[in-house]
């Protein structure tokens, strides 16, 4: 695609930029032939004393200028620069991009392959690929989980066993592919609910891990909890995997206090976890997998149901954000 | 003109003054700064965090510091070498006024959070309008002094500071562009940029690299060619050499832009022609070093026990440093390396520390005293002590700054056999904090050097009076 939307800027660059340096060669060399007389002075006086040499340039500033100007037409002659003209090396910085790349993955891209048709259990198992596993976490994952994978708040920790969208290496797998998206609206089901009302949620959705809570309020909550929150975290608010998180475990997104499921209920949460399978494609995307389950929170067998991951926490519909 | 017929000091000394206080403030918000980024803790609240705090360091420094010293010293360079007191001197009791309120609301609203979000031109629309205003009105004090100049050659001096002054009204009023914003109706102080995308880039940095080459380099360089000779009592080395380097400077300056937008969505060609002007630029450059420090030749004795001949002198070696060191880190592969690194910082202050800052307090140094009925400063010795305390905190602030940001490309680029990133980017933070402790010891002694003369420049006014020296005639013509 052109730089230019006509024809007529080619032209004007070329034209200005070669009349510019090549001008700039002219004036030096016009300017060095000029009368000078080494020793004297212009015969010019200002303010009682400031006067002036009228000595010649110095011949090796001369030639320095001098080279700096045949480089730049030697430059332009090889490197795009005057205007569409390519240049004779024919270089380009997307070119130089796509070059290295490519060399890149020449060279890298068999050390990952090997590794891609094992099973995640052995590549977890592996010391090697949870090395190289643990340097792909520490450029791509760690900005947000931590280097320790132990996430932060409203960034999930991947190494417990509480999964927001299930912790067996597909479903992993399936959450760094294409990322997640997750979202609680403000009062839930129940956009009519009065700062009292949440007040009265909060207190039992503290309760039911056993925080410190008002039992009246809590009680109250209870009723509301149903319509406003149950379609999503469950009757016992124990969560849905994929959908919303446990709120009966100890694991919190966002913070369990009063304050804080207080904000969550009234302004709901939204979270994403950004999709990295195109950008870093399937053979380093395996090796993370297999080395976020290695960290010690992927579900074994028993995962094999559906519920295998669910719990996790974040306040009141804490909004799942992707957790592993 | 004037019916006594003495020249006007007075807007002279003021912004004389002015450079000494500003200059320790905008130091001041450097050193802070510098701290912030060993002590993040530092950062209170947000009006004084780092990132209010930063442009209001290098407006400080720029506009306030350099702006101040380059209006005295232009003003009395101008009507010296013209042989007439200044045009309009009520225009230039403005320009002092409006100035100072320029960095007053640039000391307010940057720490508010009111910025363009443009570097070195960050503040917001109606204190461009000031600035504006207070421009033409230098301009027209400054061209008016020498259109009724009583000498038929204009100084050389006054060739750079004349293409300063035009440069930095255009460079202002074209990358300042922006549209209000209106709020519910009602016209608000913020405003975005009338250019878009990589268009909005390159006019930024056509600006921000000719904010370098036209207020921290011409205008310093006209400082120069009244200042050093002066000092030095000698003729300057080559007119020839002059108008060489002042044509091809001023030229080849207007190029160099886009070496600040290497690698980015900026089309290669305009990368390419950007860093051939730059390399170009270096004879130009050094066409008025080599005129400075040839200016002393036969006079070199005089460096022995002149202070304010070593802040001149040395602040050319910085000049001739920093614009070799410019064109080599505008070569791209170079830049692949340098920039975004602590580097750049360092090459900054080479030319803002070693360069402006050292060229300004020797000229100020040789002013306070002609200012103010002195027939030297307070303290020769204390001068002294300004320079080799000034000098040690520039070569532990330039070289700190030149190892960790090699450092940091370095690190940045690492990568394992496996290809994977070497080190995370907090590692590379992590392995800077000894050099930026360095940084901060050299900020702190430059400062301390400013308070030396401040402390000097005081005892200096105390009992002196305030003097107009009377206009002279020029010499007989040749």
């Amino acid at each position: 695609m052109s730089d230019f939307v006509s024809g007529f800027w080619n032209i004007y660059v070329v034209g200005i930029v070669l009349v510019s340096i090549i001008g700039c060669g002219v004036f030096l060399w016009s300017q060095s032939s000029a009368t000078t007389v080494e020793g004297a002075t212009t015969g010019h006086v200002w303010d009682e004393d400031l006067e002036e040499f009228s000595n010649p340039l110095p011949s090796w500033w001369r030639w320095l200028f001098y080279i700096t100007i045949v480089f730049s037409l030697f430059y332009l002659a090889m490197y795009p620069g005057l205007g569409t003209y390519k240049g004779q090396f024919n270089w380009s910085s997307t070119g130089q991009y796509d070059g290295e790349m490519k060399k890149a993955d020449d060279q890298y891209g068999p050390i990952y392959k090997k590794f891609q048709s094992q099973d995640i259990m052995a590549v977890a198992a592996n010391s090697e690929a949870r090395e190289m596993g643990q340097r792909l976490f520490l450029t791509y994952c760690a900005q947000c989980h931590g280097s320790d994978a132990k996430g932060a708040r409203g960034f999930p920790n991947l190494t417990d066993n509480d999964w927001l969208f299930g912790g067996m290496p597909e479903q992993i797998k399936e959450s760094i592919t294409k990322g997640r998206d997750a979202m609680m609206p403000p009062k839930g089901l129940k956009p009519d609910l009065n700062g009292d009302q949440i007040k009265d949620l909060a207190h039992y959705v503290r309760s039911l891990s056993g925080l410190a809570s008002d039992s009246i309020r809590a009680q109250r909550g209870k009723e509301l909890f149903a319509p406003a929150c149950s379609a999503c975290h469950g009757p016992e608010g124990k969560g849905t995997p994929g959908l919303a998180p446990n709120l009966s475990d100890k694991i919190w997104l966002y913070g369990s206090s009063e304050d804080t499921v207080t904000e969550t209920i009234t302004k709901g949460r939204i979270n994403r976890m950004p999709a990295w399978g195109e950008f870093l494609g399937e053979a380093k995307v395996h090796l993370l997998t297999a080395y976020v389950y290695g960290l010690g929170g992927g579900s074994k067998e028993v995962a094999a149901a559906a519920p295998a991951a669910a719990p996790v926490a974040a306040p009141v519909a804490a909004a799942p954000a992707e957790k592993k | 003109m004037q019916s006594q017929a003495t020249y006007n000091y007075k807007v002279v000394r003021q912004f004389a003054v002015m450079t000494v206080i500003w200059g320790i403030v905008g130091m001041l918000v450097g050193v802070i700064i510098a701290a912030q980024l060993i002590w993040p803790e530092l950062n209170v609240v947000e009006w004084l965090s780092y990132g209010r705090l930063r442009p209001l360091h290098t407006n400080a420094v720029i506009f306030a510091f350099g702006g101040c010293a380059l209006f005295a010293t232009s003003y009395f360079a101008v009507q010296r070498t013209s042989h007439v007191p200044l045009f309009a001197p009520a225009l230039a009791a403005f320009t002092f006024w409006g100035w100072q309120l320029v960095i007053v609301l640039a000391a307010l609203s940057l720490p508010l959070g009111f910025t363009q979000g443009k570097e070195y031109a960050e503040l917001e629309w109606p204190i461009d309008i000031l600035i504006t205003l207070v421009w033409v009105s230098y301009a027209v004090v400054f061209f008016g002094t020498i259109v009724k100049r009583k000498v038929s050659h204009i100084y050389v001096a006054n060739w750079f500071f004349g293409g300063f002054i035009l440069t930095v009204a255009v460079l202002h009023l074209v990358n300042s562009a922006a549209i209000p914003v209106f709020a519910a109706g009602i016209l608000t102080p913020k405003s975005y940029s009338a250019y878009a995308g990589v268009q909005d880039a390159m006019v930024q940095w056509w600006y921000g690299h000719n904010a370098v080459g036209f207020f921290l380099t011409a205008g310093f360089l006209g400082m120069m060619y009244y200042f050093v000779p002066k000092q030095a009592g000698r003729p300057i080395y080559s007119y020839r050499l002059s108008v060489v380097h002042f044509w091809a400077l001023i030229f080849t300056y207007m190029w160099a832009g886009p070496h600040h937008l290497h690698y980015t969505a900026l089309p290669d060609w305009t990368q390419s022609v950007g860093m051939v002007f730059s390399l170009i630029l270096l004879a130009p450059s050094w066409g008025g070093m080599i005129n400075g420090i040839m200016t002393l030749s036969g006079a070199w004795h005089k460096l022995r026990d002149d202070p304010i001949l070593k802040f001149m002198i040395t602040s050319l070696s910085f000049y001739g440093m920093s614009t070799f060191e410019g064109p080599m880190m505008s070569i791209k592969t170079v830049n692949a390396l340098s920039h975004y690194t602590d580097w750049t910082v360092g090459h900054v202050h080479s030319g803002a520390l070693g360069w402006v800052a050292m060229i300004s307090i020797g000229s100020i140094y040789y002013l306070l005293p002609r200012l103010f009925g002195k027939p030297e400063m307070h303290s020769k010795k204390l001068v002294e002590a300004h320079f080799w305390i000034a000098t040690i905190g520039i070569v532990l602030y330039i070289a700190s700054m030149w190892i960790a940001g090699v450092m940091q490309g370095l690190m940045w680029r690492a990568t394992n056999l496996d290809g994977t990133l070497t080190y995370s980017f907090v590692e590379s933070v992590k392995a800077t904090y000894p050099f930026w402790t360095i940084r901060l010891l050299g900020g702190l002694l430059f400062l301390s050097g400013m308070l030396i003369m401040a402390y000097n420049m005081f005892l200096t006014m105390a009992g002196g009076k305030a003097v107009n020296a009377p206009v002279l005639a020029p010499a007989a013509a040749h």
